[in-house]
């Protein structure tokens, strides 16, 4: 019964830029979670397909480029149309605290800015997958 | 001999007394590190530095003087008492109007180039309208579709008067035409043209992520720029060698300089398999580092790059022209340093990074601005920035002088230290077959990422400390004051698209995109039918939807 916490760490959009991306699926790896990363350059339909695929518990987005407002709601909704909203969704990487609201109002469960340490996206997840 | 001797009897009695001492005054750590993960010792003396203050002999193999292979001490004889370092500041966002104002400001400011930020769909081929590029418009550069776009962007910037830098790759060529077809359009020939395209697309597999097509057919692209400037545009750097995404993937100092060293290595190979002339485009070649925290260590990164690549042209490629061997490099501080937490803290980072680039001899610097962790930076922001380097070129004393830490005994040995380290990284990938290889195996990823992941780590750990993050941090408010971008930009944008179809000549267009396609599949040079495309309007996305038919995409597998 004693399933491991599975992760998709996924890239929406254009950008490259997955140093963050990386480090944080390694570090939920280390932490006995089951991750699959998606790579660059991945649409929110490609995403929640592989997060239904992979019946994940976790999506971590990470975005850096500013196309989060467009892109993350997409995503949340797709997830719904799949029937797959109960999953935890947590994003990272460059995002306004302006925007956040927004984004937690579309169901996005946390969102983690720059600096922040691996354990506390770690222990957030860990939490909130406890709690349901 | 007998000097040595007793140089190095005198420092083993000074360390029998330090250690003595050691009971009573501990150093603050059991180990010392740089940045980078290397050693520091608890003294240097002249039995470490090389070949510094061992005689003129060693002096004139490994340092030599500024402006003499092997450019230990810079390219240049009299350095920045010469002519200092081109300030260019890395700007781009929204539409061309918007950044075009924003280049005004910059050259009003001082700064003496341009250095152009493209938006991801210009960089990954795709024009506003394409599916793939919604929400992605103008956000981290300025979009360009076509030369209707770039006509605006240098509106009023005679391109005879400013040398551009133009962060672009897997589209690099067509950029470059639309440069040329803008100062066609100015009355400007190609000849008087100055400035580069970064068109480095191997370090865009390991780090970047901006690419297009697979490595063959990007070679290939890349070796037809180089054979096209040469005869056209003689002082265009074709292309920019970029350490600098490497590094902020993750990678040490170290490991920055061999793999892109091996990536120089892996283009000059492909255009002297094409065919050309190793002096003809070699002077062409520049490079672009990042400037990191450790400011000894970054000092002597730049030292040791130079320093290796001299030999690796003269002594592997066989290169005759002194211009060939010289490595001259773009800086620009490093973003990821850069902290969300207490931004202001990063105006002082910035002003470290840009000393050791300085001290270390770069060309042109861009410093990055106070606020780059939290959104693009406001115009207040990169006047700091600016300022930044204006302090440094006028008030700070470093640039009265060439390279002015040769010889001290810690900067000779460091820099003896990253061109011991990095020639092992390259004869192991040399051992895989180059750069490209290596990098097909995901072997160049790897050691990146294991970098990054043990960075981070430290800092988790508090091992490492970055201030205001993990030590020294306060309360703060929300940030004020960011830059914030037009959110119509997108529709702006598709709705000029929509307007250019319909007025330009379509069976220009066509006849065009034809002439593209069927170069491709044979081995003529591209640029002629590229900027026969561009100058009839044809889309950035239609011209690299026409190179994509023939050429396919890049697949990468996605490790971590």
């Amino acid at each position: 019964m004693d399933r491991k916490i599975r992760v998709l760490v996924a890239k929406p959009g254009l950008d490259g830029h997955d140093r963050g991306a990386k480090v944080v699926a390694r570090a939920m790896r280390d932490a006995g979670m089951e991750v699959i990363y998606t790579g660059l350059r991945q649409t929110p339909e490609q995403i929640v397909q592989a997060a239904v695929q992979e019946d994940v518990d976790v999506v971590a987005l990470s975005i850096l480029s500013g196309a989060h407002m467009q892109l993350f709601p997409r995503v949340m909704r797709l997830l719904a149309e799949k029937g797959a909203d109960d999953l935890l969704v947590v994003a990272g990487g460059v995002i306004p605290e302006d925007d956040i609201p927004f984004l937690k109002e579309k169901g996005i469960a946390a969102v983690f800015g720059p600096g922040t340490p691996t354990r506390e996206a770690i222990d957030f997840i860990e939490a909130n997958l406890k709690a349901r | 001999m007998d000097d040595t001797d007793d140089l190095g009897k005198a420092i083993e009695a000074w360390e029998a007394e330090v250690e003595k001492s050691l009971a009573k005054r501990p150093e603050r750590k059991a180990s010392f590190e740089t940045g980078s993960g290397a050693p520091v010792k608890r003294l240097y003396t002249p039995l470490d530095s090389g070949g510094a203050c061992r005689g003129a002999k060693a002096y004139a193999e490994r340092i030599g003087l500024p402006g003499e292979y092997p450019y230990t001490r810079g390219v240049q004889s009299t350095m920045y008492r010469g002519r200092l370092w081109t300030m260019r500041q890395y700007a781009g966002f929204g539409g061309a109007e918007e950044s075009n104002a924003r280049y005004k400001y910059l050259l009003s400011q001082g700064q003496t180039g341009l250095s152009i930020a493209f938006d991801l769909p210009t960089q990954i081929g795709y024009d506003s309208d394409h599916p793939l590029s919604a929400g992605e418009v103008g956000k981290v550069g300025v979009a360009i579709d076509s030369l209707a776009d770039m006509e605006v962007l240098f509106s009023g910037i005679p391109l005879d008067k400013v040398s551009t830098s133009m962060t672009i790759n897997a589209p690099a060529a067509v950029l470059l035409a639309m440069y040329v077809a803008v100062a066609e359009k100015q009355g400007v020939p190609p000849k008087a043209l100055e400035g580069t395209i970064q068109n480095d697309i191997l370090k865009e597999y390991v780090a970047r992520g901006t690419y297009i097509f697979p490595p063959a057919a990007s070679m290939r692209l890349i070796t037809d720029v180089f054979a096209y400037c040469a005869e056209a545009i003689p002082d265009w750097n074709t292309i920019s060698i970029s350490g600098y995404h490497i590094r902020e993937a993750g990678s040490t100092a170290s490991q920055e300089v061999a793999f892109t060293l091996a990536d120089g290595i892996a283009y000059v190979k492909a255009a002297v398999e094409a065919g050309l002339d190793v002096d003809g485009f070699g002077p062409r070649l520049s490079f672009f580092f990042n400037a990191y925290n450790d400011l000894f260590e970054e000092v002597a990164k730049f030292r040791a790059a130079r320093r290796l690549w001299a030999r690796i042209m003269r002594e592997r490629f066989g290169a005759r022209n002194p211009k060939s061997w010289m490595m001259r490099f773009h800086a620009q501080t490093g973003g990821s340093t850069l902290t969300a937490q207490q931004p202001d803290n990063n105006v002082v980072r910035v002003t470290l990074q840009a000393l050791a680039a300085v001290l270390g001899g770069t060309q042109s610097l861009h410093t990055n601005s106070r606020d780059e962790a939290l959104a693009l930076p406001t115009e207040a922001s990169v006047r700091i920035a600016l300022r930044t380097q204006q302090i440094i070129a006028y008030e700070s004393g470093t640039a009265e002088t060439p390279d002015p830490l040769a010889g001290s005994y810690y900067v000779e040995s460091l820099t003896d230290r990253i061109e011991e380290e990095a020639s092992v990284y390259l004869k192991k990938i040399d051992e895989m077959g180059g750069a490209v290889c290596a990098i097909e195996e995901g072997y160049v990823q790897r050691e990146i990422q294991d970098a990054a992941y043990a960075y981070q780590r430290q800092i988790e750990s508090g091992e490492r400390v970055v201030v205001g993050l993990n030590r020294f941090q306060a309360e703060e408010g929300r940030p004020e004051g960011l830059l914030k971008l037009d959110p119509a930009i997108g529709e702006r944008q598709c709705a000029a698209l929509g307007e250019l179809r319909a007025r330009r000549d379509e069976v220009r267009v066509r006849a065009a995109l034809r002439a593209i396609d069927a170069t491709a599949r044979g081995d003529a040079n591209l640029m002629q039918p590229i900027l026969e495309a561009v100058r009839s309007y044809a889309t950035l996305g239609e011209i690299c939807d026409a190179l994509r038919a023939v050429f396919g995409e890049y697949r990468p597998s996605a490790c971590f």
